[in-house]
């Protein structure tokens, strides 16, 4: 993957004003500090990737920012009104949609109806409701083939599905259900080459659509294919936004290991990493 | 990095012949079950067991074990075990006879008020299962016993010693309500089929078959109502959801401690209609009724195809694999066999479908 893909790139110039932007973050866990002062933003359509390595604080952060923490310190706007999740449930209702590492998919269930699951549409009234499983299996092939995946069937058991179809399945639901901000957590962690390739196209194909992403990753050469900004987290701190073009991945690599360590490790693995 | 074309065909995708779409579906097992025990009893049984009183005779028990298979098998399917259905069967017989004979309360109350008491019970299981955690094979091993003995306690102190409550029959007699749980359905239809000639007849020219156990039509429509939940609505998916995968379900917005709890209030409902079905059929309660139902209702489930593990089985199997139950456990009347082959067979039975469900469920999820 070099560092000029053929994936559309967003220009976020200043006049867009973010979806969501947060503003020195900090959270604390009684006494450990999981953030001390951590500013992000995401602006509608692009995609703003959050790299760090493990244990910078890239869980919590997005864990706050999807409703699930409250954070210690610091602010939130969402659409530039200051916001106050209590639940996950909020932060969904409002259009911020996590695709957390494990997917919420059930791999025993069908597409259709991991897909709707919580959500399923009905039709008839009374006694008559039922799950409208004829317009859910339509959508379901429909938003599925618009993200580049032809199902076997609709009723197609989620577990016969590759990681990286069942992490499309998660972003299309997302997608459809009407999420302006998308977050994913690591969702090329466990990919091989093909499928991560797939997964960063889906990404492409959701920004286009005028939604904000958020991926998360601790590999440079994932976020460079297509990220349009670059916040690096380290040890619970935001060392700076940088713009696609203005960084190279040696200096990613770098702030997300903190310096210096890496780079005598890099000279003796020559530059693999 | 490719893009996929929209139009394209997955060309690693063979076309699918109608008989692996079949292997897929959960109740194949408990189908070709059924087909192999008919096979098996036309060879071995005496041909009156498939005549129409045959198929009363073993649908009978059938019905009243279904009940409860089906019951079970939604809770199995939502990932929980309920082990105290049978005895929550007695339980519910004692409080059903109690309000009959004791407290002399017409059916009309007498019944609902036995289902809102089944309800309350499943409703503590339930709470005491999503609230504490636990296993709900444990929880509910311990109302086994708990209930059972209340039962008993129940029986002594309501008719002064004795673990018998009799006397329903003469109190309901007359009563509206009583033909839709007691019983046989269609008498009339039954007369004129056998003045025709299209049913056998005893020599006075009464029917042999006087009617259908109403038990059979309630197993029938209990497994209709079951398949249609479980797949034409939106609380049939959460049922699976929340068997499949408890943290992805509520992650998605799946209301699984509510799902859980009204399907354990569900399989007690369903304990307690057989408990009135089969007390007013017997025209007495005991504490022995309803003896190890549980295990059998969890055989007849699993032999229709639910895994253990839950998020996956169906309501249709349940309702072939207490078929099954029901045609061994007469059918071997008909044999020359002795009787006491009915456990093995039984143990049998649910060892093969635990390794045949196994060998779905890879199939399903596609697992190499």
């Amino acid at each position: 993957m070099t560092d000029d893909s053929k994936f559309h790139h967003g220009d976020p110039t200043a006049h867009i004003h973010p979806v969501v932007e947060m503003k020195n973050i900090e959270k604390h866990f009684g006494n450990i500090i999981a953030l001390a002062g951590v500013s992000f933003d995401v602006k509608p359509g692009e995609c703003h990737c959050l790299l760090g390595d493990n244990g910078a604080g890239k869980s919590t952060f997005i864990k706050t920012m999807s409703g699930v923490h409250k954070p210690t310190k610091g602010e939130i706007f969402f659409e530039g009104k200051p916001m106050n999740f209590n639940t996950p449930r909020d932060a969904m209702e409002a259009g911020i949609a996590t695709v957390f590492q494990d997917l919420a998919m059930i791999p025993l269930m069908s597409v259709t109806r991991n897909f709707f699951m919580g959500r399923e549409p009905t039709k008839g009234k009374g006694l008559g409701k039922r799950f409208d499983t004829k317009f859910a299996n339509e959508v379901c092939v429909e938003e599925m083939r618009k993200m580049g995946i032809n199902l076997r069937g609709p009723d197609q058991a989620v577990g016969t599905l590759s990681g990286g179809e069942r992490q499309t399945v998660a972003i299309a639901r997302a997608v459809y259900f009407g999420a302006k901000i998308l977050i994913l957590d690591e969702p090329t962690s466990a990919l091989g080459v093909r499928q991560t390739s797939n997964v960063l196209a889906t990404i492409d194909k959701v920004r286009r659509q005028g939604i904000g992403v958020v991926f998360i990753s601790h590999n440079v050469r994932h976020a460079l294919a297509v990220g349009d900004r670059f916040t690096v987290l380290n040890r619970g701190k935001t060392l700076g936004t940088a713009v696609r073009g203005e960084i190279t991945p040696e200096q990613l690599q770098d702030l997300m290991a903190g310096g210096q360590e890496l780079a005598s490790l890099e000279g003796s693995l020559g530059g693999t990493v | 990095m490719s893009e996929t074309t929209p139009e394209a065909v997955d060309e690693r995708l063979k076309s699918e012949p109608f008989f692996a779409k079949m292997m897929k579906r959960p109740e194949l097992g408990a189908i070709a079950g059924v087909i192999l025990v008919i096979i098996f009893f036309a060879l071995t049984a005496d041909s009156a067991m498939f005549s129409l009183s045959g198929v009363i005779n073993f649908m009978t028990p059938a019905a009243q074990l279904g009940i409860l298979a089906i019951g079970a098998a939604l809770l199995m399917i939502g990932g929980e075990f309920d082990l105290s259905i049978g005895s929550m069967v007695a339980f519910a017989g004692l409080f059903f006879g109690v309000c009959v004979v004791t407290w002399g309360l017409p059916l009309i109350i007498s019944i609902p008020l036995t289902f809102v008491f089944a309800a309350c019970v499943g409703a503590v299981n339930g709470n005491i299962v999503i609230r504490s955690g636990l296993p709900s094979f444990i929880v509910t091993l311990a109302f086994l016993f708990i209930l059972r003995g209340l039962s008993l306690v129940g029986l002594k102190m309501a008719t002064g010693g004795s673990t018998q409550l009799r006397g329903v029959r003469d109190t309901i007699e007359g009563d509206w309500l009583a033909p839709f749980f007691s019983g046989d359905a269609f008498p009339g239809l039954f007369l004129w089929l056998a003045d025709n000639g299209f049913v056998a007849t005893f020599k006075s020219g009464a029917p042999k078959v006087p009617g259908i156990p109403v038990e059979i039509l309630w197993f029938i429509a209990i497994a209709l109502a079951a398949t249609y939940i479980l797949l034409r609505t939106p609380a049939g998916n959460w049922i699976f959801a929340s068997g499949g995968d408890t943290t992805a379900a509520s992650n998605s917005g799946v209301p699984v401690n509510r799902v859980k709890i009204s399907l354990f209030m569900l399989t007690a409902c369903c304990a307690a209609l057989v408990a009135i079905i089969t007390v007013m059929d017997a025209g007495s309660t005991d504490a022995r009724r309803g003896f190890q139902k549980e295990f059998e209702a969890i055989i007849a489930a699993v032999i229709g195809g639910c895994l253990l593990t839950g998020g996956y089985g169906s309501a249709i199997g349940a309702f072939f694999g207490s078929i099954i139950f029901g045609m061994v456990v007469i059918g071997l009347t008909y044999t020359d066999f002795d009787q006491d082959w009915f456990q093995v067979f039984l143990g049998g039975m649910l060892l093969i479908a635990v390794l045949f469900n196994n060998a779905i469920r890879k199939r399903v999820t596609g697992e190499r």
